[in-house]
């Protein structure tokens, strides 16, 4: 492993709240299925601690005692998984939907402008200033946005290298942007407004 | 039973069998790579596939049910493309450098190529190289030859109880490994080698050693420890290559533990090639008639009760033997085989024998192992264990050490204590009781200690007490630590009428002491004053202290019988021949007899062999096992009481545990790495 | 004629209305729950064999049929039911509105659903990229366990639920229905062999039915207003109505819900604003998510958008998610990017697929720059042919259909690449590297 392990993982009060009402999902004897929910929250414990969202390898050791498993069994989980990251990345996961439906739609000029924005070399890239780390994702499943970027769990949908640039800068400035379609349309209807359900049940106000 | 109609051929197959094995009853070969009969089923190599009537794809055979009236058809357009497929798919990323690979020769790919294999390649992409992993000193790995069947994955899992290899990323970037570089901690991982359908993992001590077809192959038995492994002996001219297991069900299945497998350089170095003479307080060189000469000085006109005699672990039952004929000819009773102290009473052999058999842990639902270690005393064995714990319902306790034996157990104490509280019907003899074919293990090192014959009856009286004993099922077991030790019992090679035990021959109690590989004591033990004669293959701690040497052969070196555990006489046969001067053992002996005027009744292998059968059945009837099953119920004696120290491993380092493995630098590098010179477990 | 919005089920597609309890309850969610589960589990079973309605995973089984495979009595081993959100195929994003704006629907078609198989617990594994609609989702079930629908009674039916959300980590394969179980269980997503099936040996080793959110989410509609009803829209044997994805080269992309059977053309246009550049700028079409094989316009221009229609065409349902390319597409670009998917997306189990995928893929490469020779052509659709059916799972023949697609359709398109690669290179002395 190329970059620095830290040599010691142990799960915050916060941590343990979760995992405690996670295991209890699972039915006795089962807690291994916890598994990718743990590798979750040590990830996420790590980006409050370090600002950088990854799973250690001593994290990953954490996870299996405390689920009872071998440590091969969690080495496999998370590194099967594409979302854990088992290496360090930058403050914002920058991850552009490279897949067809959102290539179709202009996905190039998205990957162009997070690279421009962002002072990143490409994919896999880090920014210096360890504010960016750049990943290619595959289709995230919000096809009729096109194209997608989503940074961190957040999804920046019908971007184009514009608005793509504005975000990037938006969140260097510290911001963060209100999540979904970037032109203002209403989720998943097509632009300019829903052509159907006009004429449903009233639901109040 | 379902009726399945292979190719035209009709079998009967049980319900539940595979579509494979179906194809096996009927005959037909089918190629595999992932699927292992003693693993279970990965169905990912997808070379097993064949047409079923009515499927609509090709199914793997080796996964797919049986069902009755099923049609089955192995060798049609659609079967030949979809295997053509999957070698290719295989070869494209392989690295194809069988000329320098230590599996050519023995490859399953390499086979199945041959058969399915196109005699160009389509492909003109890059090849994948996959970096190769550390995984230990007897393991060597070229991970751009894996095909990821992940044999190797379930072995580590399933059979040794180590889950330590995985199969990380995803993909065609799936590589198989430990993640974390480290040395597997199994003490069967030599296995692996033989599971891995190709040159990923290889055998490190035998790297770039020799090519299969040059090997000779000779049938032996694994000395290294009790369990009597079946095993091969590949031997180049005079060199001992490498030793592989032999399929024997009853005992190993297929299964071999590595200081056997790998301490095979042992067998080149330290070794004791020519007869020794002390001269002046020396040992010099000397001839074999120089040496029978200084001992039949020493040994003539002695009192036969000032002679002794002591067997070592790794022996033959053959020179046991003669060696117990020639004490008896010198008039002695000084006899003993029990290095360490064993309490063992010799007299009656389910006191002393693995009665229920190693294939007989198949039927045990409940478990009690008392003071041994016995993933590190008989790795093989403890699959067995584990493989019972596997399948379901099998309950273990333990008294001894708290100890990782692969599969779950109860510790429910660490000395003798709680071996009263168990007779005393408390706790875990409540299991046992409820079990149908309950188990008691005893360690012996359990009974190698002061109050050994305490723990011996006890153990009995448990194993009684639980309804272990009983006319069909012999639950009473001891588990012993090497090769040569259960045979020399069988021979009673114990103090006769009148004799003394080792104890009682140390500290000048004996004039003359002939120690037949006896390297399992502390010779500074003997009295100063005593002529000793040490017979055997290695200079090991013994030698050092003798006045006459006669260099014996080592158990590859040998045709020898040998007892394991179980009380099952097997024999090995001569690999190669002892180096330099050193002979048969029982040649040895029976040579110097005939010098002294006391000649040994036997002239050949043969008649000594007859002799051998008469002295104990279990020699007239070879790799057999005494009926399972126990009528008299009468305990081993003891006039001590039970202690109060805890139950110790009885072998401080699994790696340097014998004299073979001692003399091997192999594992000497696997005792550094594993932290084998430590001390004693119980120390925890 | 269109689908009218008295008979749409997912009335809160868009979002336009809140999306919980509350709301859901005003759109007619949980109404009468406990009167329907009082009429039985045959009862239920047989309406849903009657409506007709098919998987809408991608697979299309009738789902009626799928829940009669459960065990009808228990031999102690409890059953359960799995929903499938792990939405990955490449141009799906149906589910994501059900889980975000719709959850009630999901949340009352699985107690209605679990109760049908003799489930009294369900898990829905939701892919991870979906984390803001599973913190919707999780809140939705919260609610519904404040309010006693699930828990204890569930919803005063005398019918004890559970129902627990599992998020996945980014694994395409997990919504194959046995890697989802394994993943489940705490391991890597790889299908397992069949038989067993599920519905024998599942999750944890129990009965199990995996279904897909849509196909949950319209039982309880379909329940309340009649399989009859249900059955009425589309064609026989491709009944209902239908969550359609409408992107790629098209005006305004959109989600939306439309009878089965809808032709295609009618449904770009009516919907989604029509092919950009017009309906004579149509090159071509993939109809059901990225595993089905494309269509040229010559077919678009008037199949319908069912099962049996598309299956004709070599095509198929899939997801019912439509992705339209125009004449500027750079069709073998976008067919290997699809192959870069499907290599990514390979657990690696098999050999067919671990291996063969990146050979398709880089072959697929090559052929996008015209590097290659027209032989090759035939390499690559040999090289699919030898994937495909011959793995564990599906999504082998998945990844290989896109190319057999391409190559099916637009071989001179390929043929004309290479020779123009040629063109460029015929006067560098070694022009095949």
């Amino acid at each position: 492993m190329s970059h620095p392990e830290p040599d010691h993982f142990a799960f915050d009060a916060d941590s343990n709240a979760q995992i405690e009402k996670i295991v209890a999902r699972y039915p006795e004897g089962k807690q291994a299925s916890a598994v990718i929910p743990l590798l979750y929250i040590a990830q996420k414990q790590m980006g409050r601690a370090t600002g950088s969202a990854w799973v250690p390898r001593v994290a990953m050791d954490a996870v299996a005692e405390r689920l009872s498993m071998p440590p091969i069994r969690v080495y496999e989980v998370a590194t099967f998984y594409f979302m854990f990251n088992t290496k360090p990345i930058g403050r914002f996961h920058l991850q552009v939907c490279g897949t067809t439906p959102c290539w179709l739609r202009g996905s190039d000029d998205v990957l162009r402008a997070c690279k421009d924005a962002g002072h990143l070399k490409g994919y896999g890239d880090t920014s210096q200033d360890g504010l960016f780390t750049l990943s290619e994702v595959e289709c995230l499943g919000a096809c009729v946005n096109a194209p997608i970027l989503a940074v961190d769990d957040d999804f920046y949908e019908d971007l184009d290298y514009d608005r793509t640039v504005a975000l990037i800068e938006a969140l260097r400035r510290g911001e963060r942007p209100q999540p979904g379609s970037t032109i203002g349309r209403q989720t998943s209807a097509p632009e300019g407004g829903p052509l159907v359900l006009h004429d449903v049940p009233a639901a109040g106000e | 039973m379902a009726k399945v109609t292979v190719d035209g051929i009709e079998v009967e197959v049980p319900n539940g069998a595979t579509v494979l094995q179906a194809c096996e009853a009927a005959g037909k070969e089918i190629p595999r790579f992932c699927y292992h009969e003693r693993l279970s089923i990965a169905g990912n190599c997808r070379m097993c596939l064949v047409e079923v009537e009515r499927a609509p794809k090709p199914v793997a055979s080796c996964a797919y049910p049986v069902a009755d009236g099923m049609k089955v058809f192995t060798d049609t357009p659609v079967v030949r493309n979809a295997r053509r497929g999957v070698m290719e798919f295989l070869l494209i990323n392989h690295p194809l450098d069988c000329p320098i690979c230590d599996q050519g020769g023995e490859c399953d790919l390499q086979d199945q190529a041959m058969g399915y294999g196109m005699d160009h390649s389509r492909y003109r992409e890059e090849k994948r190289v996959v970096k190769d992993k550390y995984v230990g000193p007897l393991i060597k790995t070229i991970m751009t030859r894996c095909i990821q069947c992940t044999r190797c994955v379930r072995f580590a899992a399933e059979v040794a109880g180590t889950p330590e290899l995985g199969g990380t990323n995803r993909g065609e970037n799936m590589e198989i490994g430990t993640y974390v570089e480290k040395a597997l901690t199994s003490e069967l991982s030599g296995n692996l080698i033989d599971i891995c359908p190709v040159g990923a993992l290889t055998s490190r001590p035998y790297a770039f050693v020799s090519r299969p077809w040059e090997l000779r192959k000779t049938d032996s038995i694994d000395v290294q420890d009790a369990v009597g492994t079946a095993i091969r002996v590949d031997s180049r001219g005079p060199e001992v290559m490498r030793i592989l297991p032999r399929v024997n069900e009853a005992v190993n299945e297929e299964w071999m533990a590595d200081r056997g497998r790998f301490s095979f350089d042992g067998l080149k170095r330290k070794r004791l090639d020519r007869p020794w003479v002390r001269r002046d307080g020396k040992l010099a060189p000397a001839t074999w008639a120089e040496a029978f000469a200084a001992i039949a000085k020493k040994l003539e006109g002695l009192p036969g009760d000032r002679i002794g005699a002591i067997a070592g672990d790794l022996v033959d039952a053959e020179s046991v033997l003669a060696l117990k004929d020639l004490m008896a000819a010198y008039g002695s009773a000084n006899l003993d085989c029990r290095q360490d102290g064993a309490a063992i009473d010799a007299s009656r052999g389910d006191w002393f024998r693995f009665n229920s058999g190693i294939a007989g842990i198949d039927e045990a639902d409940a478990l009690l192992i008392i003071g041994s270690d016995v993933r590190r005393e008989a790795p093989v064995l403890n699959a067995r264990i584990r493989k019972r714990w596997s399948l379901g319902k099998l309950k273990v306790g333990v008294v001894g050490p708290k100890t990782d034996f692969t599969y779950p157990v109860k510790v429910l104490g660490e000395g003798p204590e709680t071996l009263t509280a168990l007779l005393a019907g408390q706790g875990f003899a409540e299991v046992l009781k409820d079990a149908q074919r309950p188990m008691v293990i005893l360690g012996r090192g359990a009974i190698a200690r002061p109050d050994g014959a305490a723990v011996l009856a006890t153990a009995w009286q448990i194993a009684e007490a639980v309804g272990a004993l009983k006319p069909d099922w012999h639950g009473f077991n001891m588990l012993h630590h090497f090769g040569g030790q259960v045979g020399a019992l069988e021979l009673g090679f114990v103090p006769g009428q009148g004799g003394k035990a080792l104890g009682a021959m140390m500290g000048g109690n004996i004039d003359a002491l002939w120690l037949l590989g006896a390297d399992g004591f502390d010779p500074a033990r003997i009295g100063a004053e005593t002529f000793v004669i040490y017979q055997g293959h290695h200079g090991d701690r013994a030698a050092a202290r003798a006045d006459v040497i006669l260099p014996g052969a080592a158990y590859t070196e040998k045709d020898a019988t040998y007892v394991n555990t179980e009380g099952r006489a097997q024999q090995a046969f001569l690999a190669i021949h002892p180096p330099g001067e050193a002979r048969e053992d029982w040649r040895i002996l029976r040579a110097y007899s005939e010098g002294v005027g006391k000649t040994l009744p036997y002239d050949s292998l043969a008649q000594l062999r007859a002799r051998l059968a008469q002295a104990a059945p279990c020699f007239a009837t070879l790799d057999a096992i005494p009926a399972s099953g126990c009528t008299d119920m009468t305990a081993p004696a003891s006039n001590v009481a039970l202690g109060s120290a805890p139950f110790v491993a009885a072998l401080p380092s699994y790696h340097l545990a014998d004299t073979i493995a001692r003399a091997s630098e192999v594992m000497a590098e696997c005792a550094s790495i594993y932290g084998g010179a430590a001390p004693r477990l119980a120390a925890e | 004629m269109a689908l009218a919005d008295k008979d749409r089920i997912f009335t809160n597609l868009y979002g336009a209305q809140p999306w919980n309890l509350e709301a859901a309850r005003r759109r007619g969610n949980w109404d009468g729950t406990a009167a329907i589960i009082a009429k039985g589990r045959d009862w239920i079973v047989e309406e849903m064999k009657n409506s007709g309605l098919r998987g809408r995973g991608g697979a299309g089984f009738p789902t009626g049929m799928k829940w009669s495979f459960m065990p009808k009595q228990s031999d102690g081993r409890p059953s359960y039911l799995v929903v499938n959100c792990d939405e990955s195929e490449p141009g799906t994003c149906k589910d994501r509105d059900i889980a975000r704006h719709d959850p009630h629907t999901l949340i009352e078609g699985c107690l209605l659903a679990s109760f049908a198989m003799g489930a009294h617990a369900a898990y829905i594994y939701i892919r991870g990229e979906f984390y803001n609609e599973s913190v919707t989702l999780q809140a939705a079930i919260d609610e519904a366990y404040d309010a006693g629908l699930l828990g204890k009674n569930a919803a005063g039916s005398g019918w004890d639920f559970d129902l627990y959300l599992h998020r996945g980590a980014g694994a395409y394969i997990c919504g194959e229905e046995t890697a989802l179980i394994e993943s489940l269980e705490g391991k890597k997503g790889m299908p397992r062999l069949k038989p067993p099936f599920p519905a024998a040996v599942g999750l944890y080793g129990c009965p199990t039915t995996v279904n897909n959110v849509e196909t949950i989410a319209v039982v309880p509609t379909i329940l309340r207003r009649g399989a009859t009803w249900f059955a009425s829209f589309g064609r026989p044997k491709n009944s209902g109505t239908k969550l359609f994805c409408i992107q790629g080269h098209v005006n305004k992309p959109c989600n939306v819900e439309e009878e089965m059977s809808i032709p295609m053309r009618e449904l770009i246009e009516r919907h989604a604003g029509g092919v950009r550049g017009g309906w004579d700028n149509l090159l071509c079409v993939i109809p059901g998510g990225s595993s089905t094989p494309l269509l040229p316009k010559s077919i678009c221009d008037d199949v319908l958008m069912d099962f049996d229609a598309l299956r004709e065409h070599k095509s198929g349902l899939g997801t019912a998610a439509v992705i339209v390319m125009d004449k500027s597409t750079d069709l073998i670009k976008a067919i290997a990017r699809l192959a870069a998917f499907y290599k990514h997306e390979s657990c690696g189990q098999c050999t067919p697929c671990r291996e063969g995928m990146g050979w398709q893929k880089r072959l697929m490469d090559r052929m996008v720059e015209g590097r290659a020779e027209i032989e090759e052509i035939d390499l690559l659709e040999n090289v699919t042919r030898r994937i495909e059916g011959h793995t564990i799972c599906a999504l082998a023949d998945g990844g290989v259909w896109p190319v057999q697609g391409l190559i099916r359709h637009f071989r001179p398109l390929m043929e004309e690449r290479i020779a123009q690669y040629k063109a460029r290179h015929t006067t560098m002395p070694m022009a095949a590297e």
